[in-house]
């Protein structure tokens, strides 16, 4: 087995008197594809900004390779590509100036054939010189994974990355996400979309307001009885609390 | 070290890219301190006594007033497809990003004021240069003190969904030490009075731009943190 590449011990997050989360406990491999489902305000997306060091926990400490987090947020994000439903990209300039802008911030040396690898195998070559803003949605979140892969991150977060995608666009990100996974990186997401997150990943959790109410490995669960666990700790309990 | 400037020139590159592209920060800038300076022309008579005297207040409330739309315009950029937030998470010291808006604010300022005071001084008949070469040291010190507390509060104006309203009521009340010298100073060099009077209001004006260079720089880190 793997060492515990990120470490969660006791991490809680409040915003004034909302509980966000909840005394998370819980470590990822090297390896692992982590997808997370939970409703709307299960907590997923906090979950994944204190990951990022967007955020820091009210409570707990997260660890990096065994070290405490909270020296290391530079280092880290060195390794670390977002992927979220909004593009992080300037509309007003083209894919090419956004991408040589980031990788120019990620002081990154030979960036020119990176982008152009990019580029090509998003099938954006031939748009580099257009502006983000006229470009459709499925092309803008095309130019979105170019620019958190750009720097080839060991560690990739994506906050319902799939969101008003078209077949084909899902289809890609599926197939480069399965691709950095073979090269052993770290691949956490958030969906509510329960087959395309099973198919996916390698690993499962479930969420329900601020607690980690399910984790373990796929292999040990097939997606229906997956699909059942998620009706039963989501949706029976908010229908039983609601009653 | 090195890193840290490199940053500060990224940031700055790419706003200086965005305003080329878009045209609207300097231009809006431009339009508002015109119509500024433009009405001020009605109500003061050209031939009164006390015209150089409040010429320099009514030259500071156009910038002033521009200057805030600018640096709303500024931080909307960032905001309106939240590459603020991949700005904050890429491995670079925050505050190199901060003092990088701060440079293309300043930048565009200077450039607004560049083209507005020429306005000015048709409309008022005033020279400001006249009587000291002091003026455009002014200009910079305070326009780089005022975007330096700009940018910073526009920062946590973000976070707000009354962003707009919110920045010139934080801003304003903290910039009074830092206006009531340029003004003075301004005044000074358009009154023609002696070189002392105006060293005394630039000293005001570099103290508080180092004072706040120094503490933004050491809290902004904690400020962004959510």
């Amino acid at each position: 087995m793997n060492n515990p590449f990120i470490d969660l011990v006791g991490v809680h997050k409040h915003y004034g008197e909302i509980d966000a989360l909840k005394d998370i406990t819980f470590s990822i491999e090297k390896g692992t594809f982590l997808s997370v489902f939970g409703p709307n305000g299960a907590g997923k997306s906090t979950l994944l900004k204190i990951i990022a060091t967007q955020i820091t926990p009210s409570k707990g400490k997260i660890y990096y390779n065994g070290k405490d987090g909270k020296h290391l947020e530079n280092i880290f994000r060195k390794n670390l590509g977002i992927i979220s439903h909004k593009t992080y990209l300037y509309s007003s300039l083209t894919v090419l100036d956004n991408l040589r802008f980031y990788a120019k911030l990620y002081n990154m040396k030979n960036y020119k054939k990176r982008i152009e690898y990019l580029l090509k195998k998003l099938g954006l070559y031939e748009k580099e010189f257009d502006y983000v803003k006229n470009l459709s949605r499925g092309m803008s979140q095309r130019a979105a994974i170019a620019r958190a892969l750009l720097h080839d991150p060991s560690i990739i977060i994506l906050d319902e990355p799939f969101t008003g995608l078209d077949q084909s666009v899902s289809n890609l990100l599926s197939k480069i996400l399965s691709e950095e996974l073979k090269k052993n990186k770290i691949i956490i997401m958030a969906t509510h979309n329960i087959d395309l997150g099973y198919k996916a990943s390698n690993k499962l959790a479930i969420m329900r307001k601020g607690n980690l109410v399910y984790l373990d490995k796929r292999e040990n669960i097939s997606i229906d009885s997956f699909k059942e666990k998620y009706i039963k700790l989501v949706k029976y309990k908010d229908a039983y609390e609601k009653i | 070290m090195m890193n840290y400037i490199k940053t500060i020139y990224y940031i700055f590159e790419k706003d200086i890219l965005l305003e080329l592209k878009n045209k609207d920060i300097i231009s809006s800038m431009l339009l508002f301190s015109l119509l500024i300076v433009t009405i001020f022309s009605f109500i003061i008579n050209p031939a009164a006594d006390y015209k150089s005297e409040i010429a320099s207040g009514v030259l500071w409330i156009a910038i002033v007033f521009s200057g805030l739309l600018g640096l709303n315009r500024s931080i909307v950029i960032e905001t309106m497809d939240e590459t603020l937030t991949a700005l904050m998470l890429a491995p670079v010291d925050k505050s190199a990003i901060l003092f990088g808006k701060v440079l293309s604010n300043t930048f565009f300022m200077i450039a607004m004021e560049f083209m507005i005071i020429p306005a000015f001084t048709v409309f008022y008949n005033i020279n400001i240069f006249a009587s000291s070469c002091l003026s455009p040291i002014i200009f910079i010190s305070c326009t780089y003190g005022f975007c330096l507390l700009g940018t910073f509060f526009s920062f946590m104006a973000s976070k707000t969904k009354i962003g707009e309203i919110i920045l010139p009521l934080l801003l304003l009340p903290i910039l009074i030490p830092l206006l009531l010298a340029g003004i003075q100073s301004l005044s000074s060099c358009i009154t023609g009075e002696n070189l002392e009077n105006i060293y005394k209001w630039i000293r005001v004006i570099f103290i508080f731009d180092l004072i706040f260079t120094v503490v933004i720089n050491a809290i902004f880190e904690y400020i962004v943190e959510e």
